[in-house]
């Protein structure tokens, strides 16, 4: 390893290592080179004393220049705040149910709902709006309690049934596992399928029919239609909450349902509860 | 380790202080700089109309924006693909110069060249050719030594100054910035483009030269890669010039006298008996007799070397370090002529030619070494490449769309148990006035089409630019579209007034899809 030979064509020392036969050999490095090696090195102590860098036992160095991500998008943060302050007056000031004639501010309001939606409500309605069982489906036409603008957002910021807002939409359904027998809830099950489908046994949903009557058309209409009033489902349509099968009505009469959804008022700036009902109005189910 | 003092870890650059030259390819050279640096300074200040909502600058790289103008044609970034195509095209035109004439891209056109070039020019015209720079190298500091080298670092910085100011033009409206600059009111951002590269300029030009080329810059290890014994290159025939000798053109003369000498003995004629003696109408005789055919055209005049602007001697055969700028060949030619002798001892050549040549024959024609299989699928690749991206040029359309399917979730079912697919159709206006597109899509089913927030299915784009519209496509519960798995369906977009159309396939999700 250490003993020196030199090529013979250049007449240049090799640093004696070979691959195969070929040498590598040993020419000198430019001095200049050498003298960036060590600016580099001292810009690079320079570096970790402007800037955080050292870990100590509580904490990293602070840096003379005093930077910080935190402050940095601390920073950011407010300067977009300030550079989107006259469309957030703007938004708060506006008419909602004409808010789509104005083609800007209705694009900021759903961007801006787009982020809040994402970071408030995706937890339960889904990332992308579909909802899951027991919380409803933002993209189809069927509203529980109203699917225009002013109804949506009041659903936003009160909530439902929920015991934080006294102005939150209620309603309970009753269990009518302590109320029928459950032969007639079998029967009121096969009526209520029979409202949306054409597979049912039709004596057994002819008595439902009477016993639905009596119990359940009080809220949800006669003909099982609903009532937003009250945020009766509409039960002839294609769409279920909770599931459409035979087992799952069953439980739903017997047990009844009770969704809750948090005011959102008191955690959501003004705009924001606008921004987030725009963008979903704009989803698909708008009315 | 163990290595010996002996050999330096570490070496100082060597200064090279090249010698003016005229000939050919120096000239060729000056046209070449005048041109490039013609287009590189004066590019940004030419203007193209292109309507009023869009900017006048021919060639204007519109970061902000994220525009690219090219005269007539305007690049979108979804259309980076022309950028990626032109790169591979100069790729593969570095390739074919290379292979077939060698690094004629480092040695007439890299910028490190040509700005070197200007600045030695500045050089030569402060402080004088090689031989005056040697001696004021040497020269111990003075008021005439700092006074010449400030002058040459003045002018040095003016070029460093506009080489950078004339990169950041490229970027934004050339005569705004420029009132903006000289106001000091542009934006940092070119302030410290310019300084950066007005630094890089006045270094690499004025400083760093040749060392750039050695141990910066990965081209010549790359071009090496690609040369072979057909290339066509800078090379010094030694079979012709060895043995080399600064005595030749002596020698050379005292072997024709002792010919002439030995010719006029066999006419009978009477000769001189010492050559200090001459005899009229005699030849003189030598004092030392020479053999006739041992000595080379090379006369060692170092001409060569001394205009080197790598400092190399080119004698040594192929180096890494030749950029192959021709001036030797220059250098050379005029040595030959003044010493009578034909030129092109060092020339562009084949080194294949070397036997031929080397036996007395004539070199293969220079077409036989242009034409390889090689440089001819290198042209080809060329072509190929360069006729996609016209066909791709002119093929595009002013209106564009694509459609991105919402597929969290995959499909709606809406109360009546219709089933409604979402996508997100981005429509792109690239004319310079306002557009109303009309949607509309086809499908062997009965799907229907409608858009978010409008009653119509009209869209009206303003001028150069986007708007991401939200399309639903549905399905009556009927259709078998709505309860299959997924259904082929295309989006068309139609300009109402240019008459122009675009369109994009895409699925449609049935309640069957996973």
């Amino acid at each position: 390893m250490s003993k020196r030979k030199t090529d013979e064509v250049t007449g240049v020392e090799t640093t004696g290592h070979s691959w195969d036969g070929i040498e590598e050999l040993n020419n000198p490095l430019p001095r200049w080179w050498l003298w960036t090696l060590y600016l580099c090195i001292i810009w690079a102590i320079g570096y970790t004393i402007a800037y955080p860098a050292w870990p100590m036992i509580s904490g990293a160095t602070q840096g003379v220049m005093g930077w910080s991500t935190r402050a940095n998008v601390a920073a950011e943060i407010t300067a977009h705040e300030a550079a989107n302050a006259e469309l957030v007056t703007q938004l708060v000031a506006a008419d909602m149910p004409t808010l789509p004639q104005d083609a800007d501010l209705n694009r900021y309001a759903i961007a801006r709902g787009g982020a809040m939606f994402r970071a408030n409500c995706s937890q339960c309605h889904g990332s992308g709006a579909a909802g899951a069982k027991g919380y409803p489906n933002l993209l189809d036409d069927d509203w529980l309690w109203g699917g225009d603008i002013d109804a949506i957002m009041t659903t936003v910021r009160h909530g439902i049934r929920n015991t934080l807002d006294d102005d939150a939409r209620y309603s309970a359904m009753p269990a009518f596992g302590d109320m029928l027998e459950p032969a007639e809830i079998d029967a009121v099950v096969e009526h209520v399928v029979s409202l949306s489908s054409s597979d049912f046994d039709a004596a057994l949903a002819a008595q439902g029919a009477t016993v639905f009557a009596d119990n359940c058309a009080s809220c949800h209409g006669d003909a099982g239609l609903g009532n937003r009033e009250m945020g009766a489902p509409n039960l002839a349509d294609a769409i279920w909450l909770y599931g459409g099968d035979r087992a799952t009505l069953h439980t739903t009469v017997e047990q009844a349902r009770f969704g809750v959804m948090p005011p959102w008022g008191p955690r959501l700036k003004e705009a924001d509860i606008r921004a987030v009902s725009a963008y979903v109005h704009s989803l698909g189910g708008g009315e | 380790m163990t290595s010996q003092a002996d050999q330096p870890l570490y070496a100082a650059r060597t200064p090279i202080f090249p010698r003016r030259v005229n000939g050919f390819f120096r000239r060729f050279k000056w046209w070449i700089m005048a041109v490039t640096l013609g287009i590189y300074y004066l590019t940004p200040w030419l203007r193209w109309d292109r309507g009023a909502s869009l900017p006048d600058q021919a060639v204007l790289i519109d970061l902000a924006n994220r525009r690219f103008y090219f005269l007539w044609i305007e690049i979108w970034p979804h259309e980076f693909y022309f950028v990626a195509g032109l790169l591979i095209m100069a790729g593969l035109g570095l390739f074919l110069f290379t292979s077939a004439l060698g690094r004629v891209w480092c040695g007439y056109t890299c910028p490190q060249t040509v700005w070197t070039d200007l600045f030695l020019l500045v050089e030569r015209w402060i402080e004088g050719d090689r031989n005056a720079r040697l001696r004021l190298h040497k020269a111990n500091w003075s008021v005439h030594k700092a006074r010449l080298r400030l002058t040459k670092w003045a002018v040095w910085l003016m070029i460093s100054v506009a080489t950078g100011g004339a990169w950041v033009f490229y970027f934004t409206d050339a005569p705004t910035l420029l009132r903006d600059l000289l106001n000091f009111d542009a934006h940092p951002a070119a302030y410290i483009t310019i300084a950066i590269l007005t630094a890089t300029t006045f270094v690499f030009g004025g400083f760093l030269r040749e060392q750039v080329c050695i141990y910066m810059c990965p081209w010549p290890r790359i071009q090496a890669a690609m040369m072979d014994p057909d290339t066509i290159t800078v090379a010094y025939r030694d079979w012709r010039g060895e043995p080399r000798g600064k005595h030749n053109v002596k020698n050379r003369k005292a072997a024709e006298a002792q010919k002439a000498v030995a010719e006029a003995q066999a006419a009978g004629a009477g000769v001189a008996r010492y050559a200090g003696t001459p005899y009229p109408n005699l030849p003189a005789t030598t004092a030392k007799p020479v053999a006739e055919n041992a000595q080379g055209d090379c006369i060692d005049c170092m001409a060569c070397v001394n205009v080197c602007p790598m400092g190399i001697d080119i004698r040594n055969g192929q180096q890494m370090e030749c950029i192959t700028c021709a001036l030797c060949i220059d250098a050379c030619d005029d040595v030959m002529a003044r010493i009578g002798k034909p030129r092109g001892l060092i020339d562009y050549l084949a080194l294949s030619d070397e036997p031929a040549e080397r036996a007395g024959a004539a070199p293969k024609p220079l077409w036989k070494h242009v034409l390889r299989p090689r440089t001819i699928l290198y042209t080809a690749l060329w072509t190929l490449v360069g006729v996609g991206l016209l066909y791709a040029l002119f093929i595009r359309s002013d209106i564009e769309l694509t459609v991105s399917p919402v597929r969290n979730p995959t499909f709606v079912v809406l109360s009546d148990g219709t089933v409604r697919n979402i996508y997100d159709v981005r429509l792109r206006n690239k004319a310079g006035e306002a557009r109303t597109f009309r949607l509309s899509l086809t499908s062997e089913d009965m799907l229907q089409i409608g858009l978010e927030g409008r009653d119509t299915l009209s869209v009206t784009v303003p001028a150069d630019t986007t708007v991401l519209q939200r399309v639903y496509v549905s399905a009556r519960a009927d259709d078998p579209a709505a309860s299959d798995d997924t259904t082929p369906l295309r989006l068309w977009v139609e300009d109402v007034t240019a008459q122009i159309r675009a369109s994009k396939a895409t699925t449609f999700n049935g309640r069957g899809a996973k």
